[in-house]
């Protein structure tokens, strides 16, 4: 196993509350395996991954419990010292807006082999050959000359290429990709979704892929799990949760896609919104949008239980057999 | 057919560009909107789809003469728009109303859902000021949202209940042509969904005309009856929105439909995808002849002699490609 998370709960103290941003969540990632975590904003699927990085801001941040353990080490309670070897070095990360993760004023030169030169015995000038082999792999043309412009001389797309060969370039063995393509255009984003197939394909290294889009997980994860107000609901391998969800909220995530329904009828929606996770609840947190929901669910605190051996949900009637 | 409410002839919009020393040098324009016409019938609902850049957005401001046209002709019921007088425009105005992509930027923070409402109806005097109240409670139920939140502001409702509010706006001169610029892109698929229903509910209770912007061609195709595609300025394929997606005859829109990714892992695995090289050229300086040449896979040397013409294939599907029909072959 390369990473094993139990029973995270980052919670964020501010004034108008207690959010529980991410309430419970374990899960284990093997070494080449590709997980999606789903969910809708709020949801928790990327506090949970910048928990891992040690980037929630503290304060107003917390890490309440939980252990994280990455070959041996426990990303969450490990030396200053020791995460910084690890990350950036074995686990990189990618963000959602490419024009905003570049430092504007630094060439992509040196932005390129900064991360070789803090955690490797590397002179700059070998650092720099890496980097414009780097750039080349991630399809950058004309990357000799390239190397040297500012990033405001890229396109979207372009940019999003050279995070991607910034985060790959200390060769990690997990790479963490943050809504990596929401801010770019489908044709751009198919660009993207096939380089990041082809490098993990390359490299073997470990994909955790948080995204809102159904459709960018189906082809690129082999395991995908979904996140509502904080905790996972269901966890399953990519064919079965698209296939054979139980969950009433996967199973409403999907009916509610519109391509997969019928042209001009009226769209399936999951009535209501979101819970404020600032407001403590008891039982299941979606409950209140269920059309299933029972007296039951607003009392038990559901927990994830196996339906097969891959693959496990937290609804306690599908538990029980009722749906 | 009865004659379209509005109809757009040539349209061109371009945006100069200076450089040099204190900008004095004339570097040619950005051509944004490059000969577009087009032609919406009452309660139509046109879906316009295309890349970031392409020109959907400043073609949604042309129509509503919030930039200056370079060329051709707006027609609203056969007054033409890029010639009225500013009064003229502003009595117009009342029937076209706009929708905008990010209810977190475009409803002001300081106003209550109230005032946001009412003020169009104060601005164009249609309502008494005594009366405001009721209609705004009129409003706010039609776009499904309770009149007791009147007094609120927008920081105190969700995106999707923004994206509501703003609808309510729009909808407060009884407008004939809505123009909604992306409105579901940054809402999450479930709140999406009721949107999409709520567009689609107004449309067919009021009579309205709708013309939607979007990139996502799978939300386009459930709403729309027609859909247009642009590329850097210029329509490339228009059509029944069912024939386009389903039968998409341009290159360009096969390899737009085949880039999104399906929510269905046994067919997204095995389905061959056409992934365009490159980013979409500068509308500055297009490409020669058909300005998708450089990345398309089907491109030859004559489709570099001359910009191709849309033309109509079959029924009122039209596509600007030259080699449309072999290709289909």
């Amino acid at each position: 196993m390369l990473l094993s998370v139990k029973d995270l709960r980052t919670y964020f103290h501010t004034r108008s509350g207690v959010y529980r941003a991410v309430d419970g969540v374990s899960f284990d990632l093997r070494r080449g395996e590709t997980l999606g975590i789903v969910g809708e904003s709020g949801s928790g699927k990327s506090v949970t991954c910048y928990s891992l990085m040690g980037l929630v801001p503290q304060p107003p941040g917390r890490i309440e419990s939980g252990t994280a353990m990455f070959d041996g080490a426990d990303l969450l309670h490990c030396a200053p010292r020791r995460l910084q070897a690890i990350r950036g070095k074995r686990i990189s990360m990618i963000f959602q807006d490419p024009m905003t993760s570049l430092n504007p004023y630094l060439r992509i030169s040196e932005q390129l082999i900064e991360p070789l030169l803090i955690h490797e015995k590397i002179s700059r000038k070998a650092a720099l050959a890496r980097a414009l082999e780097m750039l080349e792999a991630v399809g950058i043309n004309d990357a000799a000359k390239r190397i040297h412009y500012h990033p405001h001389e890229f396109s979207g797309g372009m940019r999003q290429r050279v995070m991607i060969a910034m985060a790959l370039i200390t060769k990690p063995e997990l790479l963490i990709a943050d809504e990596p393509t929401t801010a770019l255009d489908v044709t751009v984003q198919a660009q993207i979704l096939e380089l990041i197939k082809k490098m993990q394909h390359e490299s073997g290294m470990a994909v955790i892929f948080i995204t809102h889009d159904l459709g960018v997980v189906s082809g690129l994860c082999d395991r995908v799990q979904v996140m509502y107000a904080g905790r996972i609901v269901e966890t399953a391998d990519t064919r079965t949760l698209f296939y054979h969800p139980r969950h009433p909220y996967t199973i409403g995530l999907q009916r509610s896609i519109p391509s997969l329904q019928k042209k001009g009828g009226e769209l399936f929606t999951i009535k209501g919104l979101p819970p404020d996770v600032s407001k403590p609840f008891r039982g299941c947190a979606f409950a209140e949008r269920c059309e299933h929901a029972k007296p039951l669910c607003n009392e038990k605190d559901p927990q994830l239980a196996p339906v097969s051996p891959t693959h496990a949900q937290t609804c306690l009637r599908v538990q029980a057999g009722e749906i | 057919m009865t004659a379209p409410i509005l109809e757009l002839r040539d349209v061109r919009t371009h945006f100069p560009v200076r450089g040099g020393f204190l900008a004095r040098r004339d570097a040619g324009a950005v051509k944004a909107v490059d000969g577009v016409s087009l032609s919406l019938a009452r309660g139509e609902v046109l879906g316009l789809v295309g890349e970031s850049g392409c020109g959907k957005s400043t073609l949604a401001r042309t129509i509503m003469q919030l930039v200056p046209t370079t060329g051709g002709a707006v027609i609203l019921e056969g007054k033409n728009l890029t010639t009225g007088t500013d009064a003229e425009i502003e009595a117009v105005r009342r029937d076209l109303q706009m929708v905008f992509q990010d209810p977190y930027a475009s409803l002001n923070p300081r106003m209550t859902v109230h005032d946001t409402i009412a003020e169009p109806l104060l601005v164009h005097r249609v309502c008494a000021r005594a009366d405001t109240t009721a209609r705004v409670a009129e409003l706010m139920t039609l776009v499904g949202l309770a009149p007791r939140f009147m007094q609120k502001y927008p920081h105190e409702f969700s995106g999707g209940q923004r994206q509501r509010i703003a609808i309510a706006r729009a909808l407060a001169l009884n407008p004939k042509i809505i123009i909604a610029d992306e409105p579901v892109s940054a809402l999450d698929v479930s709140i999406q969904a009721q949107i999409l229903n709520l567009l689609a509910q107004l449309v067919r209770r009021m009579g309205l005309s709708l013309i939607f912007i979007a990139h996502d061609l799978s939300v386009v195709k459930h709403i729309s009856d027609r859909v247009a595609v642009m590329y850097l300025g210029k329509i490339v394929e228009l059509g029944p929105a069912s024939d386009v997606i389903e039968r998409p005859r341009h290159p360009y829109t096969r390899a737009l439909i085949s880039a999104i990714p399906t929510p269905n892992p046994g067919r997204e695995r095995t389905r061959k995808r056409i992934v365009l090289p490159g980013d979409p050229p500068s509308p500055i300086n297009p490409p020669r002849g058909c300005a998708f040449h450089p990345r398309c896979p089907h491109a030859q040397e004559r489709c570099q002699a001359a910009v191709p013409p849309l033309e109509k294939l079959e029924g009122s599907h039209e596509v600007a490609c030259i080699r449309a029909e072999e290709i289909w072959q």
